[in-house]
């Protein structure tokens, strides 16, 4: 049996109102709240990147796990916002967490699904038998251009996830990937901002790889849609997941626990780890549970899980996402938000 | 802060790694060669404790040139749970809200840049519990 032995999120202080960007730019908000389903979106501090997001996702995870650091053999780390171009985020996460120097590490990227790539070799590793325990983290720190319709949405957060095969919390019993050359969304080397193809974005990207990924995962564990407790699916803005998921004959029910898009933005590569997080948060024996990434590009990874009567035991020895979402938040305006990401020019 | 000795400082800026006298038992954080209590040379590893009370802070308001976007910030003398003093910044909060007494928590965070093309420094910083 390999599965989760123990989980983390983080979700930054700082956070900026729908209204606020909308009232920049002159927009309306309320058209972009009943659009989108945006309310808020989280940023990052100052002194926060990928890296920092990631060591205290991963310190949540293994206060859960209960392990000592230096039996993990692997870390992998997925994100569209590595602080450095070359110098993996993985050196300096193993190094603070005191796995250093006897692991793998090696950083991922794949638009919004690097967090369950990461996640997705850890399990696979763990399962080959090449290392006892591997760390899987999704972390992001994304940036919208201004007044681009991802200024809405683009967020910070992050989740960690550690695998092993005894001690499991929730198995991990299928897992599915569905991958295609679509020119849906990317950022060029240097370009500080992503460009989208704008139609490319709905049907032919999110749309048919979410289903794909999901279709095909049904098939090969042969459950159906109403046999899960509960679906995740990777959320770009509040919109998207929900109708994928009804396509696919899940209702909100089965989706609102992970469904946290609407208070934190869309966390990349942190986005459907850190709703998973928090349906593990509420989660309980027995439960299945359906995770769907999505990263353009494009590509989706599925996983099946069942979560055992481990559980109860560590769900408590760590911050839950919704008391992160609700702990004490710092609003800032527009300019603050300007200058927290970096869009203000200055003088050298 | 001139790179050698940032990756020197790693375990002590990353994991709050400290040194206990095997001698007389104090602890020194940063580590020291020689004991300043005992003058043993005996050391064993520690890790300091996350959790602490701020015993006494300044709001800082015309800082050095990398610290600039950060003004207004507060530097907080913070005593650990098991009595260990260190100077650290307070963030993620409004210097006018702090409080002598407040308990903290430290946690790991970017430091500084050297530039725009150097490396990047990290290390602890406390926060509001
Ligand atoms: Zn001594």
């Amino acid at each position: 049996m390999v599965g989760i032995i123990g989980y983390g999120s983080y979700v930054p202080r700082y956070r900026i109102k729908a209204e606020e960007i909308a009232h920049q730019w002159g927009k309306n908000a309320e058209t972009i709240k009943r659009g989108l389903l945006l309310q808020q979106k989280t940023v990052p501090g100052l002194d926060e990147d990928t890296i920092t997001i990631s060591v205290a996702a991963a310190k949540n995870a293994l206060k859960r796990a209960g392990i000592n650091p230096k039996e993990i053999g692997a870390l992998y780390i997925g994100s569209e916002s590595h602080p450095y171009a070359v110098k993996p985020s993985g050196t300096v996460v193993g190094e603070a967490l005191g796995i250093v120097p006897d692991f793998h590490t090696s950083d991922f990227e794949f638009a919004c699904k690097a967090g369950t790539e990461a996640m997705f070799v850890s399990y696979s590793l763990v399962k080959a038998g090449v290392v006892k325990y591997a760390m899987g983290i999704g972390a992001d720190t994304s940036q919208g251009a201004p007044n681009d319709a991802l200024e809405f949405s683009a967020s910070a957060g992050g989740s960690a996830f550690i695998f092993g095969k005894e001690n499991i919390l929730a198995e991990l019993l299928f897992t599915h990937s569905f991958t295609t050359d679509t020119p849906d969304f990317w950022r060029r080397e240097g370009a500080f901002y992503p460009h989208h193809g704008g139609r490319f974005t709905g049907d032919p990207a999110y749309f048919k790889h979410v289903q794909s990924a999901a279709k095909a995962i049904l098939k090969k564990s042969g459950y159906l849609p109403s046999d899960f407790t509960y679906a995740v699916f990777h959320m770009p803005n509040g919109k998207f997941p929900l109708r994928v998921g009804k396509k696919l004959g899940f209702t909100n029910e089965q989706m609102k626990p992970g469904w946290v898009v609407n208070l934190m933005g869309n966390t990349y590569s942190g986005s459907s780890p850190t709703g998973f997080s928090a349906t593990l948060d509420i989660a309980k024996p027995g439960d299945l549970i359906l995770l769907v990434s999505f990263g353009s590009g494009a590509g989706s990874d599925a996983f099946v899980f069942k979560v055992t009567e481990k559980i109860n035991e560590v769900r408590d020895k760590a911050e839950k996402v919704r008391e992160m979402l609700a702990d004490n938040p710092i609003y800032l305006d527009y300019g603050q938000y300007a200058k927290f990401r970096e869009k203000i020019i200055m003088n050298e | 802060m001139p790179s050698p000795r940032y990756h020197r400082e790693i375990p002590q800026r990353y994991r709050l790694e400290a040194e206990k006298c095997k001698k007389c038992g104090k602890i020194l954080f940063p580590p020291r060669l020689i004991c300043p209590e005992c003058g043993s040379k005996n050391f064993e590893k520690v890790i300091l404790p996350e959790n602490g009370k701020i015993i006494t802070f300044t709001i800082i308001r015309v800082a050095p040139q990398q610290f600039e976007a950060e003004v207004p910030y507060a530097i907080a003398i913070v005593e650990l749970e098991n009595g260990v003093k260190i100077t650290t910044q307070v963030v993620d909060c409004k210097p006018e809200d702090l409080e002598i007494g407040n308990s903290v928590k430290l946690v790991f965070r970017k430091i500084q840049e050297e530039g725009k093309t150097g490396i990047i420094c990290y290390g602890y910083k406390a926060v509001l519990v």
